[in-house]
């Protein structure tokens, strides 16, 4: 039999690893359950020092748009986890019924609305940029944003701005 | 984790927080703020020090950031101006409480 001498290996403890100190999320969806998860991530991010940058693009402008950050939905159709048949699902009223549920849910948690989310966000230091092709691409301009956007960027300036990020894609 | 925190020895977790929170005093927190940098603490951090002691005693858990900005006087933005490092687990490590529990 061989005996091998290397040492056992041993985890890091985790005040040896090295932090995160930029995390960038590009928020690719524009429904409620999919606007929450970046939005919470990134104040989480900033409330413990960390820089946060936020990109929305194709449907997460939704977020990020005057005409509809306050009518986000739920979708009751194409969402694995409503545990509903999907013929239901489809059925007039149950979309807007899913989106009263959760928005009660987040009222009882005292979780902030979208928008106060993004307040609290541009408060808190965070970035918010929207994305120029998708801007051209659903037709809106900067007017149609709510004001805690700070610029439309490309994707490639997205990146600059991430320099040393961890990039996290919703 | 032992440490010396103005002539007192106080046991925090392994990531700073007190674990005994009655341990506290005005110089231990001094104390805790000078570990993290920050140094003199200016009269909004002890508006902020103070709102945080009075509303855990009463409430029984660390208040969250947006509590802290909703009920203190102390503004969300200036609050991330007063801790650089993160507002949401420094003032409650100042202020010798557990670590908050709430995402927001």
């Amino acid at each position: 039999m061989i005996e091998t001498m290397t040492a056992p290996v041993q985890e890091p403890l985790a005040s040896e690893r090295k932090p995160i100190e930029h995390l960038s999320i590009i928020c690719s969806k524009g429904t409620l359950d999919m606007a929450y998860p970046g939005l919470i991530l990134a104040n989480a991010a900033r409330m413990s020092g960390i820089d946060a940058t936020l990109f929305f693009t194709f449907w997460g402008l939704d977020i990020i748009s005057e005409k509809t950050v306050d009518h986000l939905h739920v979708p009751t159709v194409g969402n694995p986890s409503m545990n509903i048949p999907t013929l239901l699902g489809g059925l007039p009223g149950m979309e807007s019924l899913a989106t009263l549920m959760m928005k009660k849910e987040m009222e009882k948690l005292d979780l902030p609305t979208v928008r106060e989310m993004l307040e609290i966000l541009s408060d808190s230091g965070a970035k918010i940029y929207a994305c120029r092709m998708a801007m051209d691409m659903f037709g809106r301009t900067e007017k149609d944003l709510v004001p805690q956007v700070e610029e439309v960027i490309t994707a490639m300036d997205f990146f600059d701005k991430s320099a040393g990020a961890q990039v996290l894609f919703i | 984790m032992l440490h010396e925190y103005a002539g007192k020895t106080i046991e925090t977790t392994p990531d700073g927080f007190l674990v005994d929170s009655a341990q506290w005093t005005p110089a231990v927190g001094e104390a805790l703020a000078a570990e993290v940098g920050l140094k003199p603490l200016s009269e909004k951090h002890w508006q902020v020090i103070t709102f945080c002691r009075e509303d855990a005693a009463k409430e029984g858990q660390s208040p969250t950031v947006r509590r802290i900005a909703k009920l203190s006087g102390v503004s969300m933005k200036e609050l991330y101006e007063l801790f650089p490092k993160g507002p949401g687990k420094l003032a409650a490590r100042i202020a010798g409480l557990p670590k908050p529990q709430g995402c927001v």
